[in-house]
Formats: C-alpha cells, structure tokens, sequence
C-alpha cells in the first residue's frame, strides 16, 4: 500500500551541519527507538493523551528547529501514513461501545480514541524517523546499526542495498518510461501481464550486475567485511545530547499520569 | 500492509519483536547453508530487488492497489532463510529511512512479511513440489499457489494480533472478511508477478532459481556426428 518512495535512499537525506547531524548515529538510533517506544506506551484512553502528543509534538517541532529540517520536509514524510489515516477515519463509525453524537453522526466513543491515538501515535512517530533519516545519511545509518552490533550478514546485506538500491531504482524507472512512452497505462488487472516480465527482467539485470560487482570486489581483495574507519565514540555528553529527547518524552508521560 | 506505531498496543509489539528476534537468529543459522562468502552481495541485490518491485503498485479493485510482498518469491529464488534476512533488511531501510512501517511495528512486520509470509509461501511450495511433476510448469505451478497463499494468511494472522492486542474495540468478524477479501486479490496479483519473474528467470538463467534447482541436470556434452573428421584435421 504504501506510497512510492521516489528519489532512492538518498533523497531522504537533508544534508546540514547543525547539532543533530553532528551527534553519532547510533546514539540517534537508539534516542529515536526509546521516543517511539514512549509514545507508543501512552494509554489510549487516559483524558490527558492528547495533552501529552501535543507535548511529543513539541518536542519533535524543537528537534526540527534546531536540525534545520523546512517543516515541508516532515509533511513529505508523512505520506506514508494515508492509507491509515483512512482506517482511523472509519474506527468511531465501525467500533462497538457507547456511541456519542457529534455533528449529528453517532460514533463510537472508544472508536474515536482509539482512532485518535492510532493517528497520534503514527503521526509523532512517522515525524520521529523523518527526522532520523533527514539529519542521518544512508552510510551513518549503516555505521550505527554496526555499532549497535547488528549481525554481520545483515550488515552486509544492508550496505549492498544502500549502494545499489540507485542502480536498480534507475534501472526500474527507465524501464517504466519505455513501457508508458509505448502508451502502457496500468489501470487494470490486464497490466500484470506487462509488469511481471518487466520485474523478472529487473531481477536478472540486479542480479548479473551485482555478480560482476562481486568479482571485481573479490579481485580487489575483498574479504567479506569492508574496511571501516575507527570506531568512533561516543562520549557521555553526546549520549546526554541525543537521549534528552526520549528523556523529555518520558518527563511529558511521568507529568501527565502524575497529574492527570 | 506495513504495519504503523500504535496500531498495537507495546505488550503485542513487544511479543512480536521477540518473534521476529528469534526468527531471524534461526535464519542467520539457517542461512549459512545457503549463503557463502560468494552469495552474500547477491542477497544484498535481492533485497534490493525486492525492495525496486515493493515500489511497483498493482491495481486491485475499488481504486486500491496493492503491491508485491515478495517474500514467497525470493524463497524460491535465493532460499527461505535468505530470503527472511532480506526481508528483515528491506523493512529495516523502509522504516528507518523512509517511516514505513513503524519503529516499534518493526518486529510485527518482520514476523507477518518475513516469516509467516515465507513460512507458509516457501511451505506450499515444498510441499506442492514434491507431489506436483518434476518440471517448470510443476515448478512455476507450486511456487504461484505459494504467493497466493502467504497474502491472506499474513492478512489473517494480523487480524488475530489485532484482536489480541489492537487498541480499538471493533467487531472482528467485518475485519476479517475486509482484509482477507482485499488480500485474496492482492495475493492474486502477487502470484501473478511471482510466477511471472520466476518464469522469465528460469528461462534465462535457471542456475538463479535455487529451488528449481532439481530440475537442472549436468549436460553432457554430446558430440556432434559428422564433425569427429573436422576436428581432427583442425588439430593437425
């Protein structure tokens, strides 16, 4: 369902050099990981929810501003959710539960929370990994899943689809110009008789191509793992420095279940 | 079908995520059977593969369209634990960098897109393999019965975590009949494009197809009769 992700790994990327694009990757990864973690732990029908999104919000709207990252950037990057929203839209119609009267609908008063949160919850976090990706390019994000000792195969699966996923994505869209430029429009279901040979013919070209990479890596002494550069690290104050967000999250969360 | 955060509630994500965890460390032992030095770019390319064609949308029906899952598909190309760990990438890049699919949903993806999708395509496909003649129609046959089959039952096993730990109170039985039936369509689609991949790469380079492997056979090289004479005097 979801919707295409045009441009290639790289168009995610916001090139800067503001605080946020200067803090290690992984202590990034882990900071984003521990936020969404937080927001998904809120509970969905406390009455002070919405209080606290709007405080994640804040919170991720700070980030932004001191990462430099054009609020048009994050709305791109909310795209991905419409399918859902379309699904939230319909839980208070669809939910069982006391019904409510607004606006002359009756819904569901469970179903309007539960869509709300679903929405809520999405939303902060499909900003969270916008920001990630926008101060973080492909290599750091490969870099901190390395230090965060993701298994090596993953790891090498992982930089081979950072650095060919251009390739192939070119490869893709010069095809889809030759089919649409011979009057191919894919409206019904007559067009996978088109699209299937066209993938498996994508599939052969990936693959030769990464075989001939592969020798030429192996008749350059390629061993299996590449060559990284020293490890950096990653002191307690850049620690301090990526952690005060999922911290201020869990101070929003501790406020709101301490007052509400 | 990615799922997004706080669609389930933290105790169901966090029992998925240990699902998932434990799936792909199975994988990453599985996997070394398959996997040499020599074939691990190649599983970088098929996860890139399928990540290309996860950007091809289909029509389905009522203006929705859906798109491949792949998971069945790079079963049968690169082998079911390989194809877990590309999977696993895939939805690793797809959250990270482009946040589809929640972060805390990773481990939800990972168990309905990576293992139940293949277990049950790569399962069928065993399973129709061996009873289904030893050729490329048996073959191309099992494998697209596969992909049509991982779609719903990936579809349907959300439901049940949806049930179990989904925050809204909804009537299951509607959801149920919506998903699969979407789903039977999608799977539709999928199992079209599977065979129709599979099919193009057999024919051109069956050597790619790791489960169709049986089917190869050494060819013995045969000499041609009336060109015995010529070959001698050409080593004259």
């Amino acid at each position: 369902m979801g919707a295409g992700h045009g441009g290639g790994l790289a168009a995610a990327y916001v090139p800067g050099d503001s605080p946020v694009h200067r803090l290690e990757p992984h202590t990034k990864l882990v900071a984003v990981l521990t936020f969404a973690l937080v927001v998904v732990a809120t509970p969905v029908h406390a009455g002070w929810a919405p209080l606290a999104y709007a405080g994640f919000l804040l919170l991720l709207l700070t980030v932004a501003g001191v990462a430099r990252v054009r609020p048009g950037r994050l709305l791109r990057g909310l795209v991905v959710e419409v399918p859902f929203v379309l699904f939230a839209v319909l839980l208070p119609f669809v939910s069982r539960g006391p019904r409510t009267d607004v606006l002359g609908l009756s819904l569901s008063e469970s179903g309007l929370a539960a869509g709300g949160s679903i929405l809520a919850k999405a939303t902060l976090s499909v900003l969270a990994a916008t920001l990630l990706a926008a101060t973080t390019d492909a290599r750091g994000l490969l870099r901190g899943l390395e230090r965060l000792r993701l298994p090596t195969v993953l790891v090498q699966i992982l930089s081979f689809m950072i650095r060919y996923t251009d390739v192939v994505g070119g490869e893709l869209r010069r095809m889809q110009v030759a089919r649409e430029s011979r009057g191919f429009r894919g409206r019904h279901l007559g067009a996978l008789k088109v699209l299937g040979p066209a993938a498996g013919s994508l599939f052969i070209r990936s693959y030769e191509r990464g075989e001939r990479v592969h020798l030429a890596m192996l008749s350059r002494g390629y061993t299996g793992r590449l060559p990284s550069g020293p490890v950096a690290v990653a002191g307690g104050r850049a620690w301090a420095t990526a952690l005060s967000l999922p911290l201020a999250a869990v101070a929003v969360l501790a406020g709101g279940s301490l007052l509400g | 079908m990615h799922v997004p955060d706080g669609f389930l509630d933290a105790t169901t994500s966090t029992g998925t995520a240990a699902v998932a965890a434990a799936g792909v460390a199975l994988a990453l032992r599985g996997s070394r059977h398959e996997l040499d030095e020599r074939t691990a770019p190649m599983a970088g390319l098929t996860a890139v593969f399928v990540f290309a064609v996860q950007m091809m949308n289909f029509p389905v029906a009522f203006g929705t369209s859906g798109h491949l899952m792949g998971g069945a598909l790079a079963a049968v190309l690169v082998g079911p634990w390989t194809a877990v760990l590309c999977l696993t990438v895939v939805l690793m890049v797809q959250a990270l960098v482009f946040a589809d699919g929640g972060l805390t949903a990773l481990g939800t993806n990972v168990t309905l897109l990576g293992l139940v999708a293949i277990g049950v395509g790569y399962g069928v496909f065993r399973g129709l393999r061996a009873v289904l003649p030893a050729t490329r129609t048996g073959l191309l046959t099992s494998a697209g019965v596969g992909a049509f089959l991982s779609v719903p039952t990936a579809a349907l096993v959300f439901v049940g975590l949806f049930g179990l730990g989904g925050v809204a109170d909804v009537a299951l039985g509607p959801v149920t009949a919506a998903m699969v039936g979407v789903h039977l369509l999608i799977g539709l689609g999928e199992a079209v494009i599977t065979v129709a991949v599979l099919g193009a790469v057999f024919t051109v380079r069956p050597d790619l197809v790791r489960g169709g492997r049986h089917l190869l056979r050494a060819r013995e090289l045969a000499p041609r009769p009336g060109l015995a004479g010529a070959t001698a005097v050409d080593a004259r």
